[in-house]
């Protein structure tokens, strides 16, 4: 598993890839601070986070569509699979290495909580830490459904367009509950739903149920990803 | 040793290889021949876990590769078609990755550079793999399997896109590795295999057509019944001449070499010796010989001639229609890369033919 997460890493870090997502993301992170906390003169960060939601929904596609879609183009697949490493282990290197990336863009936040203290001398740092835990959930939530779409195709373009539509889904899909008549499809399709779990966070609530909802999500895309792999060599 | 039995692998009602058992053992050298698509790869997929079977077993050292794959895998070191190589890393980096990847043991340092003098990549070891010719790619590769020292070597299709010295060396290498490794390859030139392999697989439409040592098969499949005489002589004149000597089934001439000069095509009945005794009428005659050879049967004679009686059958003018199929009946001449010079240069023919023949 380490040397796929350090290869992972690495061709991240060769190619303009991680670049270009970090630059992007501390851009637009950057210029929701500046745009709230600077110019609104507050230390509610809630705005901030409310807007990395979508950043991290469109982006994170970007991180994980090459993940195994130029494995399978290139062939390189061929030196994994007949490796003596599990599948496990090549699905979890790689989704911690995006997940490292990820965290490498969500590190900006200690910035901009440090020049929030400097500036008005205290936060709501529970509040913040919560949403903390909730970005890195939903994060790696994003990457390990990146990843799994990236397993089923071997065209990038195609990997991003599904893995976004499937984000999008899962943001929307509470909206589209309230239309949704019948109760039980409308609860199940609530409780299915990215953004209303990840504002509670945002509030400050650590709600356990949604912590455990997102590792489901991240074990349940990781698991299917595997068995992609798997079956693949059944067909 | 690995060991084969009634290997089935089907795609959709498709049978790509259909019941195969075969049994190699330690430190032999067991070569794969039969044309493309006729099921080599997806056999040698199986045998490294890349793939599974549709029914059957693949026993590598004992261990069945899909029971404990892990463990299997370790013991097999896999060139695939296409080298799987990372294109974006240098080699040294490639090499490093495959070391941890395969959990090597072997002092890191030492033994990745002993790879790569094996293999001769020294010179590009700090190269980008983009930016590397075919040939050191395919040996980048080579290098790939060799890394944690695999007692069993599985190559598929080893010398393609090399250059006729590339392939003398890699062949030589192959023999050496075969003092310690077992080794299967796979090709679809069978000078190849001859040069290399203890033993021989011929498979086709995924069934095994042929099993047998080098020596049997080869004697079995190349009775020299073929010749080819470039004869610088009236044409009628000599063609009347080859025609009528015994044992002569047909002669035709063929273009005009130079001025005067023709090849002529001569089939006789098996087991008949014809050079000498052409040698001798043309020199009676004041005519000159300038060059003989017997025309080694194609692949597809030889399939012809093994799976005859069974349902396959390769018609000839569906051979040329293909491409992919006539690069095996032209196998010998891909073998050295030149297909184009061959055509081009009547001359370059014979000469090609002596390296041929020189390292086998």
């Amino acid at each position: 598993m380490g040397a796929i997460f350090r290869k992972e890493m690495r061709t991240y870090f060769t190619s303009p890839v991680a670049y270009i997502f970090l630059a992007a993301f501390y851009l637009l992170t950057g210029f929701f601070f500046v745009n709230t906390n600077i110019y609104g003169a507050t230390t509610d960060m809630t705005a901030v986070f409310t807007g990395v939601f979508g950043v991290m929904m469109f982006f994170l596609p970007l991180l994980t569509m090459r993940l195994f879609t130029e494995e399978k183009r290139l062939k390189t697949e061929q030196c994994l699979l007949t490796a003596p490493v599990s599948l496990i282990e090549i699905v979890f290197g790689k989704f911690l290495a995006a997940t490292v990336v990820f965290l490498l863009g969500m590190a900006i936040y200690v910035l901009y909580i440090i020049v929030l203290v400097g500036l008005a001398g205290s936060v709501a740092m529970a509040t913040i830490i919560s949403t903390l835990v909730a970005l890195l959930l939903l994060g790696a939530s994003f990457i390990s459904i990146g990843l799994f779409f990236s397993s089923l195709t071997e065209n990038q373009i195609v990997a991003v367009i599904i893995s976004l539509c499937m984000n999008v889904v899962l943001y929307m899909i509470d909206v589209l509950a309230s239309k949704v008549s019948f109760v039980p499809i409308q609860k199940a399709m609530i409780s299915l739903g990215f953004y209303n779990r990840y504002s509670e966070f945002t509030s400050g609530i650590l709600n356990v149920t949604s912590i455990v909802f997102f590792l489901s999500v991240i074990a349940v895309f990781n698991f299917l990803t595997v068995r992609v792999l798997e079956k693949r060599r059944w067909s | 040793m690995i060991e084969v039995k009634n290997l089935t692998k089907q795609y959709g009602v498709k049978k790509a290889i259909d019941n195969i058992s075969f049994t190699v053992q330690d430190g032999e050298i067991l070569g794969f021949l039969g044309p493309n698509g006729a099921g080599k790869s997806t056999t040698m997929n199986i045998l490294t876990g890349y793939i599974s079977s549709t029914e059957g077993k693949a026993l590598i050292n004992g261990i069945d590769i899909l029971d404990e794959p892990i463990k299997a895998k370790k013991n097999i070191g896999y060139l695939p078609e296409q080298p799987p190589l990372y294109l974006d890393m240098t080699v040294k980096e490639y090499l490093n990755f495959i070391y941890d990847i395969k959990k090597c043991k072997l002092p890191r340092k030492a033994h990745i550079e002993d790879v790569c003098r094996l293999v001769k990549i020294t010179d590009v070891y700090n190269r980008i793999l983009r930016n590397l010719s075919k040939g050191y790619k395919q040996r980048v590769g080579l290098a790939q399997a060799l890394i944690d020292n695999p007692q069993i070597l599985i190559l598929d299709e080893p010398t393609v896109g090399l250059d006729p010295k590339q392939i003398i060396e890699i062949r030589t290498l192959i023999k050496k590795l075969g003092k310690k490794h077992t080794v299967i390859l796979s090709s679809h030139i069978l000078s190849e295999i001859q040069a290399v392999c203890d033993r021989v697989i011929i498979i086709n439409k995924g069934v095994i057509a042929a099993d047998d040592t080098t020596e049997n098969l080869t004697s079995k499949i190349t009775t020299d019944h073929k010749l080819i005489a470039r004869i610088d002589a009236p044409k009628e004149e000599a063609l009347k001449l080859i025609k009528t000597m015994p044992g002569v089934i047909s002669v035709v001439a063929d273009m005009e070499r130079e001025k005067g000069v023709y090849d002529y095509e001569i089939e006789t009945k098996e087991g008949t010796d014809l050079r000498r005794e052409l040698f001798k009428r043309i020199v009676s005659r004041n005519w000159v010989l300038l060059g003989l050879k017997t025309n080694e049967m194609t692949l597809e004679d030889i399939f012809l001639k093994i799976t005859m009686g069974d349902s396959v059958v390769i018609p000839k003018e569906d051979n040329s229609k293909t491409e992919a199929v006539q690069a095996d009946s032209n196998n010998e001449i891909n073998a050295s890369d030149n297909a184009a010079d061959e055509t081009q240069n009547p001359e370059a023919d014979s000469t090609e033919e002596n390296t041929d023949g020189g390292e086998e």
